[in-house]
This record gives C-alpha cells, sequence and structure tokens, in this order.
C-alpha cells in the first residue's frame, strides 16, 4: 500500500516536472480530461499516434531536406502537420522549434531550416523519451481511486 | 474506415436542470480528418460532452467516406470537417456535401492563421469555422448555435 502510495507520488512529480519544465502545456491537460473509465489508457493511445505521426513526419522532412532546390512550400507543409500534431497533444517546446522552422521556410533561409530541423529533432526525441517514463511508470503505480491533477 | 460510437449521456433524466444544452434529445456529429489522431481526439471531445440526452458521433477519413455515409441515409447535425488536410481536400469536400442537398452544420476545423479567411470559408459553403485546438466549449457554441437557427 505504501509502496503504492509512493508509486503515484512519483507519478504525479514527474507529470508536474513535464509542465514546469515547459515540456508540456495545457493541451495535454485537456487530453487527460478526456480520459474515464470507457477509455482508461486514452491519453496514451493518443500519444503513440503521436509518435506515429512523427516519425512519417520526420522522414518526409529529411528527404525533402536532401532535395536541391530546397523546396519551402513542401517543407513548411510538412512542418505545419507536424506543429499541428505536437500541438495536440500538448507538446510546448517541440511546438515552439516547428513555429521557427516555419519561419525559416517563410524567408527561405534553407540553412535555418536545416539547423532548426536538428533542434525540432532533439525536442521531439526529448519529450518521447520523457512521456515513455511517465507512462510506464503510471501503468506501474496502476489506477488511482482519486485522481489530483494540477499543472 | 467509417466507425460509428454512441454514448448515452444519461438515461433521460435532465442531469443539470439549467443547462439549456440538455433540452436536446439527440446529436449527431460526424468528424471528418484523414488522422487519426485528430479523429480520435475531436470524437472523444464530442462524446464526452453533455449537450443532448444522447450524443452519437461518427468518423470519416477522407472525402470519399464522408460522402459515402451521406449517400447511404447518414444524416448528422453537426460535420467537424478538418481543413489541414494535405490529401482530403476539406473545402472541396464541403462543396460536395453541399451538392448532394447536405443541411447540416458544416464546421471547417483549422489552424489559427486560416480563421481569418472569411470569405473562403462562405465560399466553400462552411457555416463556421473554427482554430484548433477543439474545446468543450467551441462545440457548446455550436450547439447553441444550433438550437438558435432550429
Amino acid at each position: 500500500m505504501e509502496r503504492n502510495n509512493q508509486l503515484h507520488r512519483q507519478v504525479a512529480l514527474m507529470r508536474q516536472s513535464l509542465f514546469d519544465q515547459g515540456y508540456l502545456d495545457e493541451q495535454f491537460v485537456q487530453l487527460e480530461e478526456l480520459q474515464d473509465d470507457t477509455n482508461p489508457n486514452f491519453v496514451e493511445e493518443v500519444v503513440t499516434l503521436y509518435y506515429r505521426d512523427s516519425a512519417r513526419l520526420v522522414a518526409s522532412i529529411e528527404q525533402a531536406l536532401d532535395n536541391r532546390p530546397l523546396d519551402f512550400n513542401r517543407l513548411d507543409s510538412y512542418m505545419h502537420q507536424f506543429k499541428g500534431s505536437s500541438s495536440s497533444i500538448g507538446g510546448r517546446k517541440v511546438k515552439a522549434e516547428c513555429s521557427q522552422f516555419r519561419e525559416y521556410c517563410r524567408t527561405g533561409n534553407g540553412e535555418g531550416c536545416i539547423r532548426t530541423f536538428q533542434q525540432v529533432k532533439r525536442e521531439y526525441a526529448t519529450l518521447r523519451k520523457k512521456l515513455e517514463a511517465y507512462f510506464q511508470l503510471a501503468r506501474q503505480a496502476g489506477p488511482r481511486d482519486t485522481a489530483s491533477r494540477s499543472t | 474506415m467509417a466507425s460509428p460510437s454512441m454514448r448515452w449521456i444519461d438515461d433521460g433524466c435532465n442531469v443539470d436542470g439549467g443547462n439549456p444544452g440538455l433540452t436536446r434529445e439527440k446529436l449527431f456529429v460526424l468528424v471528418v480528418a484523414d488522422d487519426a489522431l485528430v479523429r480520435k481526439v475531436h470524437e472523444k471531445l464530442v462524446s464526452k460532452l453533455k449537450v443532448a440526452k444522447q450524443v452519437q458521433t461518427q468518423t470519416a477519413a477522407n472525402r470519399k467516406e464522408a460522402l459515402d455515409l451521406h449517400l447511404s441515409g447518414s444524416s448528422f447535425d453537426i460535420i467537424l470537417m478538418d481543413m489541414q488536410m494535405p490529401i482530403m481536400d476539406g473545402p472541396e469536400a464541403t462543396k460536395e456535401l453541399r451538392a448532394m442537398g447536405v443541411e447540416s452544420m458544416i464546421v471547417g476545423v483549422t489552424s489559427v492563421d486560416a480563421t481569418a479567411d472569411k470569405e473562403a470559408i462562405v465560399e466553400a459553403g462552411l457555416d463556421e469555422c473554427l482554430a484548433k485546438p477543439l474545446t468543450a466549449e467551441k462545440i457548446k457554441y455550436l450547439v447553441e448555435t444550433l438550437e438558435r437557427n432550429k
């Protein structure tokens, strides 16, 4: 019982740190509020779809960045989708890097795009790692009788 | 593949006595988006809202599925049409639905910077355009508009 309480505390702390460190924003809370007994893994399912979307988009952007000359419209379109997906799960830092990339597309700055894309990938990898750790711990802790949420 | 889901909000009792939305018996909503993540989130958002005694949602992944649903006799009170679909053309799908005689409220769901194009919205046959992310308040506003225009 005590071990379980401790796990739940750890989950809560881990969750809070994701917000405090700016990895997640309010949209993640919106997803949590949609989760219920009929769909107890809703948030993790949505985040899994996000990983799938992201893998596809990162591959597409990488391929597009290999082409010369750079097609900024195509790059912007892909990044627009990636930004939208990241926004849907509350991925705050990833979203910010996506916006920067799109700004470079707008100004036709190829070097800026290439440089910023590395940032996008780094932030995405970090977010994914943290979320995977969070959900793994949450699964270990199991459901709790009362949920307390705060951002 | 189009998929239905139905959630009974209550057993017919008025859960929230002061909520005008619950005078509505049924609400049928179609979520059209080619991204599975968007479909999942929007469908869940709508199905959890207490805006009618019975809320039924269905999803379509592309223009063809949306049209096929209507051709097979389905009708909806609200169609949430994702306008940011590279494969499926939201405005085109809307025009085709209107050409078929669909009179549902069709709501374009798009990014913030695209909502300002009012002319394009009207030309496409949309009733409203909302910026992502969709929220409970935005959906409730649509239902209130639907009630007012009844």
